[in-house]
């Protein structure tokens, strides 16, 4: 049936053709400059992992990864709970609260974040009208600013899988436990709690592999005080033009985030991905 | 189910995480209104320039238009090629479909800052050959576009795939139809909610799309969030706070747009 593989490719090939010759490709040619530019060899590699400036960048970046994925995913948990089993009401309400900034673009969001924030921002302006404080605190512009503007951005994507095994759990289960006498908060801990660990570490990973390349909201919130790796690169193509060492810091990113995927393969079910 | 509905401890910490999520949002609609030149808190009089700077500076309606031609352009590039693709799997179900499913995700699952290098490398190796299409150029953004945006649109279309019953397919194949019978007649009308969604995703994503657009484009192709990006990186313009006002509503628009098409997708009979 020659014919049939034909048929299969005019309707495979197409995308498969595009994204390899418009991303695969272009990759390839990133990989390239990291090897090529400014000279032939591993010099970029090397600066990628001896560099005082990219070794703290990295550091910082995977400091703030780490604090953003844990209080994404502690204040995922209590919304997506009261999303999957709270009242009519309440579920309505908290997917409009999941929903709405989950499609606003991430520059309002930023931007919303530097109006509460900054120092003639909401919060000052009313701590200081209250006369709590007589100088303004310093909340944005700093690292504070970038892990509360990223947490924001991310708790959406952290909620669809936790909510999604939160809702495949078997009603019954819960009941035998209430039914053999356990409290509810020991029906929570011990019962309902370990049956979404699944979801649990997909949201994670989702958060912790989208925050690693954040872009914008540090960019942003950060005020270039608090650079993280992705604005690195930005950095170093457009500012002080080290196209190499970028293109080096980029294939190091792609390698730490197939291992990561790699090594958490079996936790992955894409089902929750789509929530 | 009463017993597993949430307890008060859990209702307030959900609470605190929903003001958590609308506040910033909110906080850009007082500041809109500011009489002062930069980023405040309005004290007593309340002021319309920033509003007025927006129709004043044609840059604004400029960047307005071009995101919508690239929106436009690319998601119906990224739906058309996403609507093929899903078909392809459905249809002949190929051996490897987990292995070409996780392939075209890639522009999702790599870093942002990585696919922005990626499609730089594109844009600028473009360039050297043609004007059309390169870095900087409408048509250059369009395509870089429709490769991040394309993996949603392919997400959205398998979803609804995977939906319809594979029996009506098998009939229509039993009767003797051919493949583009089955597609554009059977398959197609069946998940043609799935394919509205998909452009609508994918046009959103492109009219708010920045990472990949700040690093290949510089002063001809300026899209509305990269106008509003510079706006936003050094003294803070407060039109920044009437633009994304204006943004929040038509996002809200949207938003109500796509509860509508549900609801017809809930009533309508498949």
């Amino acid at each position: 049936m020659g014919s049939a593989t034909s048929r299969k490719f005019l309707l495979l090939g197409p995308l498969l053709l595009f994204l390899g010759l418009a991303y695969v490709v272009p990759f390839l040619g990133v990989v390239r400059w990291s090897f090529t530019l400014p000279e032939t060899g591993f010099g970029q590699y090397i600066a990628v992992f001896t560099d005082p400036l990219v070794q703290s960048v990295f550091v910082r970046t995977l400091r703030i990864c780490l604090i953003v994925t844990a209080a994404s995913l502690i204040t995922a948990y209590a919304i997506a709970y009261v999303w999957v089993r709270g009242s009519s009401v309440q579920r309505a309400l908290a997917e409009f609260c999941i929903l709405v900034p989950f499609w606003i673009s991430v520059l309002t969001r930023a931007f919303g974040w530097l109006a509460m924030l900054s120092n003639r921002g909401l919060i000052n302006t009313w701590l200081q009208s209250a006369g709590i404080i007589s100088e303004p605190l310093a909340l944005a512009r700093n690292e504070f600013g970038v892990i509360v503007g990223m947490t924001h951005f991310l708790i959406p994507f952290a909620v669809f899988p936790i909510a999604s095994a939160m809702r495949s759990i078997d009603e019954r289960v819960l009941l035998a436990a209430r039914g053999m006498g356990s409290s509810r908060s020991r029906t929570f801990w011990t019962v309902f709690l370990p049956l979404t660990y699944g979801g649990l570490i997909g949201a994670a990973l989702i958060v912790f592999v989208f925050a690693l390349g954040f872009f914008v909201t540090p960019a942003i919130l950060g005020g270039g005080r608090s650079v993280m790796v992705a604005e690195l690169v930005y950095l170093r193509i457009f500012q002080s033009p080290d196209w190499g060492l970028g293109a080096a810091i980029s294939v190091v990113l792609v390698l730490f985030i197939a291992i990561l995927l790699a090594l958490l393969r079996r936790f992955i079910k894409p089902a929750h991905m789509v929530g | 189910m009463q017993s597993s509905r949430p307890g008060p401890v859990l209702l307030i910490l959900a609470t605190a995480v929903a003001l958590f999520l609308l506040m910033p949002l909110v906080a850009v609609i007082p500041v809109s209104f500011t009489p002062a030149r930069f980023l405040s808190m309005p004290s007593g009089n309340l002021s319309l320039r920033h509003y007025q700077a927006l129709l004043d500076n044609p840059a604004w309606l400029q960047s307005i238009l071009l995101s919508l031609r690239i929106g436009i352009v690319s998601s119906i590039l990224a739906t058309a090629l996403a609507t093929m693709f899903g078909l392809g799997i459905w249809m002949f179900q190929p051996r490897f479909s987990a292995l070409l499913i996780g392939f075209v995700l890639l522009p999702l699952i790599v870093p942002p800052v990585v696919s922005a290098m990626t499609l730089y490398f594109l844009m600028t190796t473009l360039s050297s050959f043609n004007n059309w299409i390169g870095y900087d150029t409408w048509l250059g953004v369009a395509l870089a576009h429709a490769v991040m945006i394309t993996p949603f649109a392919v997400v959205l279309i398998l979803v609804s795939l995977f939906q319809v019953d594979r029996r009506i397919d098998l009939a229509a194949r039993g009767l003797g139809a051919n493949l583009a019978t089955r597609a554009f007649k059977v398959i197609i009308p069946n998940i043609k909610f799935g394919i509205a969604t998909a452009a609508l995703l994918s046009f959103v994503l492109s009219w708010e799309e920045i990472g990949v657009t700040l690093f290949i484009t510089s002063v001809n192709a300026i899209t509305l969030p990269r106008l509003m990006w510079m706006g936003l990186r050094d003294n803070i313009d407060p039109s920044i706070a009437a633009i994304s006002v204006l943004l929040i509503l038509v996002t809200a628009a949207i938003l109500a747009l796509r509860i509508i098409i549900d609801r017809r997708k809930a009533t309508d009979p498949q």
